[in-house]
């Protein structure tokens, strides 16, 4: 153990910590939401996220730029940006909607058990990422630099870069229309009027096929950008790079509370913090660990996360 | 008595099996475990053989790939299928069972000095492990609902592998070598050598059998009607005076056992063991299997337990065409998932029950 | 009954669907004897040829493929056999494929296991079989004390490596302050343990990371390397995970340098980490520059497979050239093979190969040299270390 590790970085790790929380906190918004919904665990969410990080690096490629490319100038930054997350978000939603299509929906027909849908989704997650594997030889694909890390302001001996500043607003700002969505538009209180009562939702006219396939494209839009924001920050993806950071998320969005967009908000950044702290005291290989360690504490304590269980019940 | 009568009375291959008299099944039984036992030959059978035994991979050490893959199916069975406790992080017992046996067997381990045991006496040590650490798991764990205890086992599964990774006591990737085989010779030479994996198979397909005797007893006593009360109601069971809470330790602790026998196996053929087995995605496709064979249903788990580790095998020095679809494998593995449940979402052999439960919950679907 | 019947033939229907894919095999092996003149034999890779691993398997089978294809084509006939083994590089997959290639009793050789985990896994099992095996690249000490027979090493065992790495840190980088960091496997931490000692007190400050696809945010290790004030940062690992690491050091604004093991000599590192961050990295092989090596073996290995030839190829043909010398010879049984590799005195492309009693190279034989990561993408031959 070193505590020296901890307290000489602490700012920094602070830092970073929260720019990583609030990727996962995108990425966990669509675990929350279809389960909210559904009460289903999608596991195949996890290569949602995985298809965004490479649709980006697809569209860049588009302009000519590679991980050897020089970081561009601000206004082609900003088109580039623009375009790469377009380009993820296209993906990851029609990747969303086609998993429930193709994946759960025909289970749904039949009123299967919910223990099926768990497992069509590990096949759907398994084909993806193989596919994947197999179209990269497994190799890892480098991202062009859009935007370059610049310190912006500096507070003792911690320094914030632009990258971090934009992954962590982002990430607000996101997660406030989301909110915003599902709490006052009308489309957003179908939503929770099903994840209350599927049964008298549908008897009080609402379109439950309808409302499920929304929140799967809204669980993937939320990836793509998290895709987007990954892409910069990790600068590297692989095949398996949805599975890895799709644990984090899961862990995540059951922290906060699973099915409550504010507990996945909540749980991403504290996860994210939490791991680097930890990575300060033990050592990086433990970072994984901490955060299993965290989960079961607080779920002996609060057994239905942080913020609890609430998409549609709370605050309805 | 009237799930029995039911099911005497349906059609097909199982209302023929239930309708004959003691003897006759017990022929049945009989001849299918004498045709396991074959399995290993079945290579040299005109035709059909040379279609079903893997290429590019031994076909005996494929057929005890398949034997442990069975064991961890089963004892997930009874974790998932009977008591219903979703738990997605099942190969944690199959690695205390193996760490278990090479802690005290192997002359890599610290604790070589005072042990150095033999493979059979590191067994029930190992196997004692890890019913322990069911129980630890289970303690805090089993007051969580479903999914919420689906995580938590995750997790512990991962905590589990990163010690095994990050721990000097563990090795991590240097992992334990020359961990004994099981003993016993024949006309001088050992039984269990390192090139003829048959009689690894054979001692699989007997730790089954048993397993399987075991589990049914304990499936139609007391125990098993209240893991069944558990799984239909929990809140009910309760209600009623089952301990419910007892019983589901119970089927952590006994899930847990069957998964280290597996472990203890595994550490037996391969003599070898690090932390790289102990992946997430082990236990994750042992769930597949579980539910894809039909939870809830010892047949149906074995021929999960089959498929999950028999399709990837057999895929193997495949080609279609001109490509080879070797490195595709995986991919069509997710692809057949996907379709078995699909077609099948009670699994390819449900259990009775399961399979009325669905055929009512079918008429109930609301118009979409 | 007849809807159960239907039922039950649609499940069966699906699995029938699985087998008959499976049913169109590809070749299988035949069984007549072997020929006049030596012929008629394999040489067999054991090794990863599919899986995260796979790119050091390839490297070494397209290797050790075009050795024995010269071969072939000097006879005029297919004299020799290529048999491929895949491993995946996992040590619970290698024992049920080594067992498939020692019930092929045509092959006379090995070249493999790749890796030191499922060298553990498979050898015990070549070894009953008594097929003589060399590996190109499986570098962890214990392999050589094990008492196999058939054990043979053709580079130098992570002992050297270390003390190579340690010494080019503080006579050609000339770094007072380095950073010690590895991935756990076997091979990284063996690796930084020896550099750590050697190192002393040079080094300020430690870390460990997960291993490769296990962990991608490196931004803790990263900033405890910032405020280290390390100018040279020595990881044990591989280019998956080191390339990760060089581009978010870089993105930090840390200058300092990347150094590590022949794991990292991968163009893979600069393909992940972009090529102006890696420009400068240095690696340690014990191995000789492929360019370097004599006769027209980086042509030939282009023209084959149209990519140059990665870490290890040079090492693998050869390996297969010793082999194929034997055979040549008139050993053509795996015990003959195997004892003529105890008298070997061959002089590769690579290195001259001349083995100890327990498999390893002579150690006067042995090379370091450091490889330095230019605009090219690619590590190139920098200089050999002095050692001793």
């Amino acid at each position: 153990m070193d505590f020296s590790g901890l307290i000489d970085n602490f700012g920094p790790l602070t830092v970073t910590g929260l720019a990583q929380g609030a990727i996962i906190a995108l990425f966990a918004l669509g675990y929350t939401l279809v389960y909210g919904v559904l009460r289903l665990i999608n596991f195949a969410h996890s290569e949602v996220f995985l298809l965004g990080t490479y649709a980006c690096l697809f569209a860049w490629g588009l302009f000519g730029l590679d991980q050897n490319s020089a970081a561009p100038a601000v206004g082609p930054m900003l088109l580039y940006m623009l375009v790469g997350l377009i380009a993820a978000i296209i993906v990851s939603g029609a990747a969303a909607l086609t998993v429930e299509f193709v994946a759960y929906r025909p289970l749904r027909r039949r009123n299967a058990p919910p223990l099926a849908f768990l497992i069509t989704a590990i096949g759907a997650s398994l084909f993806i990422s193989e596919v994947v594997g197999v179209a990269t030889h497994r190799n890892q694909t480098g991202v062009p630099p859009i935007i370059q890390a610049r310190p912006v302001f500096t507070i003792g001996d911690t320094t914030v870069t632009n990258l971090q500043i934009l992954i962590i607003l982002l990430a607000l700002v996101m997660m406030f229309a989301l909110d915003r969505f599902i709490n006052g538009s009308r489309l957003g209180r179908g939503v929770r009027a099903v994840a209350q009562n599927p049964d008298s939702a549908a008897l009080m006219g609402v379109n439950k096929s309808r409302v499920i396939a929304l929140v799967f494209l809204l669980g993937g839009l939320m990836a793509g950008i998290a895709a987007v924001m990954y892409d910069l920050k990790i600068g590297v993806t692989r095949y398996d790079a949805g599975f890895l950071l799709g644990i984090d998320a899961f862990t995540a969005a059951v922290l906060g509370g699973i099915g409550n967009l504010r507990g996945a908000l909540l749980g991403g950044l504290l996860l994210g913090v939490l791991q680097n702290y930890a990575a300060g005291v033990f050592g990086s290989q433990w970072l994984h660990a901490a955060s299993f360690v965290l989960l079961v504490v607080i779920l002996l304590f609060r057994p239905t996360g942080l913020l609890g269980e609430s998409l549609g019940r709370a605050r309805a | 008595m009237s799930e029995k009568a039911s099911f005497r009375s349906s059609g097909g291959v199982r209302g023929w099996f239930g309708r004959q008299p003691w003897y006759i099944r017990g022929v049945v039984v009989l001849l299918a475990a004498v045709a396991a036992y074959l399995l290993p030959y079945v290579g040299d059978v005109p035709l059909i053989g040379p279609q079903i035994v893997t290429e590019g991979i031994d076909w005996p050490s494929a057929l005890f790939n398949m034997s442990y893959y069975v064991l961890l199916a089963l004892g997930l069975n009874v974790v998932v299928g009977y008591a219903g406790l979703l738990d997605l992080g099942y190969v944690g017992f199959f690695a205390v069972g193996a760490y278990g046996t090479a802690l005290l067997t192997s002359p890599d381990s610290i604790l070589y000095e005072d042990t150095g045991w033999k493979w059979l006496m590191a067994v029930p040590a190992a196997l004692v492990l890890t019913m322990i650490a069911g129980v630890i798991l289970g303690w805090p764990t089993l007051r969580l609902r479903g999914d919420y205890l689906a995580i938590v086992t995750l997790g512990f599964a991962e905590i589990i592998r990163i010690v095994a990774t990050s721990t000097t006591t563990l090795r991590g990737d240097r992992g334990f070598a020359s961990i004994p085989h099981p003993p016993g010779s024949w006309g001088g030479e050992p039984i269990f050598g390192v090139t003829d994996a048959i009689p690894y198979f054979w001692l699989g397909l007997t730790v089954i059998i048993l397993v399987i005797l075991g589990v049914r007893n304990l499936d139609r006593s007391r125990v098993g009607r209240s893991w069944l009360a558990i799984r239909e109601d929990e809140e009910a069971a309760e209600v009623m005076g089952v301990r419910t809470f007892k019983y589901k330790l119970w089927a952590f602790a006994i899930g847990a056992f069957i998964g280290g026998l597996g472990g203890v196996l595994f550490a037996g053929e391969q003599s070898f063991i690090n932390s790289q087995t102990f992946v997430l995605q082990f236990s994750i496709l042992v769930l597949a299997g579980v539910v894809m064979g039909g939870s809830g249903n010892m047949a149906g788990a074995i021929l999960g337990g089959v498929l999950i580790s028999y399709i990837p095998d057999r895929l193997r020095g495949l080609s279609f065409g001109d490509t080879d679809l070797y490195e595709y494998r995986f991919a069509i593995f997710g692809a057949a998932i996907i379709l078995i449940m699909v077609l099948r979402p009670q699994g390819l052999i449900p259990s009775r029950r399961r399979a009325m439960e669905l055929k009512d919950r079918e008429k109930e679907v609301a118009p979409q | 009954m007849r809807q159960v019947l239907a039922r039950a033939i649609g499940g069966v229907a699906i699995i029938g669907l699985i087998a008959g894919a499976a049913a169109c095999n590809s070749g299988s092996s035949s069984d007549d004897t072997a020929s006049e003149g030596n012929c008629g034999y394999k040489l067999a890779f054991f090794g990863a040829l599919t899986g995260s691993a796979a790119n050091l398997g390839v490297n070494i089978e397209q290797g050790f493929e075009l050795a024995i294809d010269q071969y072939n084509k000097a006879k005029g006939s297919t004299c020799i056999e290529v048999a491929k083994f895949d491993s995946q590089g996992e040590a619970s997959v290698a024992p049920g494929v080594a067992r498939s290639l020692v019930a092929d009793k045509k092959i006379l050789g090995i070249v493999g296991p790749p890796f030191s985990g499922e060298s553990e896994a498979a050898d015990p099992i070549f070894e009953s079989a008594g097929i003589p095996t060399i590996t190109p690249s499986a570098t962890r000490v214990s392999l050589s004390s094990k008492g196999w027979k058939v054990f043979h090493r053709a580079v130098a065992n992570d002992d050297a490596q270390g003390p190579a790495a340690a010494a080019y840190i503080k006579d050609n980088l000339k770094a007072t302050k380095v950073f010690v960091a590895d991935d756990q496997s076997a091979y990284g931490a063996g690796l930084a343990e020896v550099v750590k000692s050697k190192l002393g007190s040079l080094v300020v400050s430690t870390d460990k990371t997960e291993g490769d696809g296990k962990q991608a945010d490196f931004s803790a290790l990263v900033q405890k390397v910032q405020s280290s004030g390390a100018t040279a940062l020595f990881y044990g690992g591989y280019y998956t995970n080191a390339g990760i690491i060089r581009k978010q050091l870089t993105a930090a604004g840390w200058k300092g340098t990347l150094l590590g093991g022949d794991g990292m000599k991968d163009p893979g590192l600069s393909k992940a980490s972009g090529v102006q961050a890696a420009v400068g990295t240095v690696v340690t092989c014990p191995c000789s520059p492929p360019e370097a090596a004599g006769g027209t073996f980086v042509n030939d290995y282009k023209a084959k497979w149209n990519q140059d030839a990665g870490t290890y190829s040079d090492v693998a043909y050869d390996a297969a050239n010793v082999f194929l010398q034997g055979i040549d010879a008139g050993n053509n049984t795996t015990a003959k093979l195997n004892d003529y590799l105890k008298t070997v005195n061959y002089k590769g492309i690579a290195n001259t190969y001349k083995f100890t009693e327990t498999g390893e190279l002579d150690p006067n034989f042995i090379k370091v040299w450091a490889f330095k990561f230019d605009s090219s993408g690619d590590a190139k031959a920098d200089v050999e270390i002095k050692t001793s």
